[in-house]
């Protein structure tokens, strides 16, 4: 952790002393934007370091871009336990498509697996946004169970509870060999994270996020308005399920294997646990939850063997009483509703 | 399809429509009077099973005759309901009754990962059985067709008399009538003078024993293995959903349809038959959103 913090610092520390230059009303450098830097220095010069925390950035980013996804939904008032389906039927995706055409680029089989993903989302949506709270969480997680126990179940077809392998592929066509190609797969992960947060802000800042986030305040006010609550949560319901589609190819690509616990409904939970620790009020929160989320799981995993999910409940339970906004709630702090 | 499979197939769909009912039973009573979706309920019904079968397993090595077994079972599930029930309850549920859905959802949702893990550090991984009723029961001959009496005959009949014996509880007695009130408005049954927090503590571990008791009462005909919980959570979610929540007699309805449907899949589409229970679901809430059994009333699903 020390090694960590040391690292953190000369990073973190000349932009504070900007902040002040800044109009107050107005801050550039909120602390989520500092916290965004700081993650994407770690993420970057992290490996450099310690080559083999490679794996587990790129797995961290991973989760964060599909835990960006859930809290998009979460913004909603609307709570899926169910979204890793999105994620595990996009790697059986690029899985399947990786063994029929060998030849197929890691970007296009990316690009392919979040088609997936928002596909099935827009089919799984346009049923299950009809439903809200409970019936909203309950049918997500009864679909992902269905998708869990078919994929299990198909032994010839999927391989059942075994998976599937898949070899390596090119890299923007380039041929390369393990480290080169995690490198390659760790910076464009980091890129998109980057890239996706920008979006999603921008999309969470537009008429269709805002009406999003008007489905919990009040859906019936937004319906009089003349906007379809139908449609907006439609939207954001595929958007999601396209980011959890994205994660899952990624991961599928980076551990070279795909497996029905993909979809299991303990991965969807992790994905929500991860979206409620680092808060939905700012994209940077899905990430901070990933981070602490993969920290935990590689450096602290050896001392708590079969008892990860029970710190998880406590810490899900005790950020519900105490902190509910999140890390990042926490961090845009006393300004009540800071973020524009 | 000839008669036998139709016979088959329709004791086991009663039989395991009976346990289905159980489980919904308890899920659907804690949402009609608490409005929470138990998400961890699963976990009691895997509990219930544990239980029972390390109770009787020790009962049976202090020379405990087979004929007692079925009360073990029944004792294991009322054990297990009202310690985990009441300390769930009183520890997590009694501070989350005026929070937002999604937030009671997520706290039951934490609850049930810590029972999922806390299953495992208890009973471990390994399988366990306990058929020591079935056998003693024995089998009996339905035209033609040799199924345990344990199946045909105990199992709905424990159904059978808990609905009997809970709808009677509730409209006759005096706390069942104060739980129908509670169900009905909270705020008012307050103002009326009714013990709220007593009536949800009681209803809750109500709800758990039934969890436990279907768990409990499943265990002599299963294995028992990791995971049975998180796959009953949506079963009996479907037969909840299905019904409308917090339906009763719906429930039993629901169990039945489901039950029988998924036992003549088995025989008839073994590729569908994990889809079947939710293809109902599906369907019932494409055209009923709030159920087969609920009145009209404004309530959002």
């Amino acid at each position: 952790m020390s090694k960590v913090q040391a690292r953190m610092g000369p990073a973190a520390m000349p932009t504070p002393a900007t902040q002040p230059a800044s109009a107050r009303s107005r801050p550039i450098v909120s602390p989520p934007a500092i916290a965004a830097a700081v993650l994407l220095v770690l993420a970057l010069l992290l490996p450099v370091v310690m080559p083999w925390i490679k794996t587990p950035v790129i797995i961290a980013a991973c989760f964060g871009i599909a835990a960006l996804g859930v809290s998009i939904l979460i913004r909603a008032g609307q709570m899926s336990f169910g979204h890793a389906m999105f994620s595990c039927a996009a790697g059986y995706a690029v899985a399947f498509a990786a063994r029929r055409w060998p030849w197929l680029d890691s970007t296009v089989l990316i690009a392919l697996g979040t088609l997936v993903g928002a596909v099935s989302g827009l089919v799984i949506g346009a049923f299950v946004v009809r439903y809200r709270a409970i019936f909203f969480g309950m049918l997500n997680l009864a679909l992902s169970m269905v998708l869990f126990a078919v994929l299990g179940k198909f032994f010839t077809l999927t391989g059942g509870t075994d998976g599937m392998r898949l070899a390596r592929s090119t890299f923007f066509g380039m041929d390369l060999e393990r480290a080169g190609f995690e490198t390659a797969l760790l910076v464009s992960v980091v890129a998109l994270a980057l890239g996706l947060g920008l979006l999603v802000r921008r999309y969470l800042n537009s008429v269709a996020g805002q009406a999003l986030s008007a489905i919990k305040t009040n859906e019936t006010r937004l319906e009089f308005l003349g906007i379809s609550a139908y449609r907006v949560m439609l939207t954001g319901y595929v958007l999601s399920a396209a980011l959890c589609g994205l994660s899952g190819a990624v991961f599928a690509i980076t551990q070279g294997l795909v497996t029905p616990e993909m979809g299991y409904w303990i991965r969807s939970g992790e994905i929500v646990f991860i979206s409620i620790l680092g808060g939905v009020g700012h994209p940077v929160g899905a990430f901070l939850g990933a981070a602490i989320f993969e920290f935990v799981k590689v450096f602290a995993g050896a001392y708590m063997i079969g008892a990860s999910h029970l710190v998880l409940g406590v810490v899900l339970i005790a950020m519900v009483f105490f902190a509910p906004r999140g890390i990042s709630g926490l961090l845009t702090g006393a300004r009540k509703g800071g973020q524009p | 399809m000839n008669i036998d499979i139709f016979m088959l197939a329709i004791m086991d769909g009663v039989s395991y429509a009976s346990l289905l009912f159980l489980v919904a039973l308890g899920m659907t009573l804690v949402f009609g009077v608490m409005r929470i979706l138990n998400m961890a309920h699963g976990s009691l019904y895997a509990f219930g099973g544990y239980a029972a079968a390390s109770i009787g397993l020790y009962m049976a090595a202090a020379g405990l005759p087979p004929a007692w077994s079925l009360a073990v079972l029944v004792l294991a599930a009322i054990l297990v309901g009202t310690l985990l029930g009441a300390a769930m309850e009183m520890s997590l549920l009694r501070r989350i009754y005026d929070k937002e859905p999604m937030l009671q959802l997520l706290v039951t949702f934490a609850a049930f990962m810590i029972f999922e893990d806390l299953q495992r550090m208890i009973f471990g991984v390994q399988p366990y059985s306990y058929p020591a009723i079935v056998d003693y029961l024995g089998v009996v001959d339905v035209i033609g067709i040799t199924y345990t009496r344990y199946q045909l005959f105990v199992l709905p009949g424990a159904a059978i008399v808990i609905f009997i014996a809970l709808r009677s509880f509730l409209k006759y007695s005096r706390m069942g009538k104060q739980i129908v009130a509670v169900a009905h408005h909270r705020e008012v049954s307050m103002a009326m003078g009714i013990d709220v927090k007593r009536i949800c503590l009681f209803t809750f571990i109500v709800g758990s024993i039934l969890g436990a008791l279907g768990g409990a009462l499943a265990l002599p005909t299963t294995s028992w293995v990791p995971g049975s919980g998180a796959e009953m959570i949506v079963l009996s979610f479907a037969v909840v959903a299905t019904a409308g929540l917090g339906q009763v007699e719906g429930a039993l309805v629901a169990a039945i349809l489901i039950g029988l449907a998924r036992s003549f899949a088995v025989y008839l589409l073994p590729e569908i038959e994990v889809l079947v229970p939710y293809l109902i679901m599906v369907l019932v809430l494409l055209f009923k959103p709030e159920g087969l059994f609920s009145v009209a009333q404004a309530r959002r699903v």
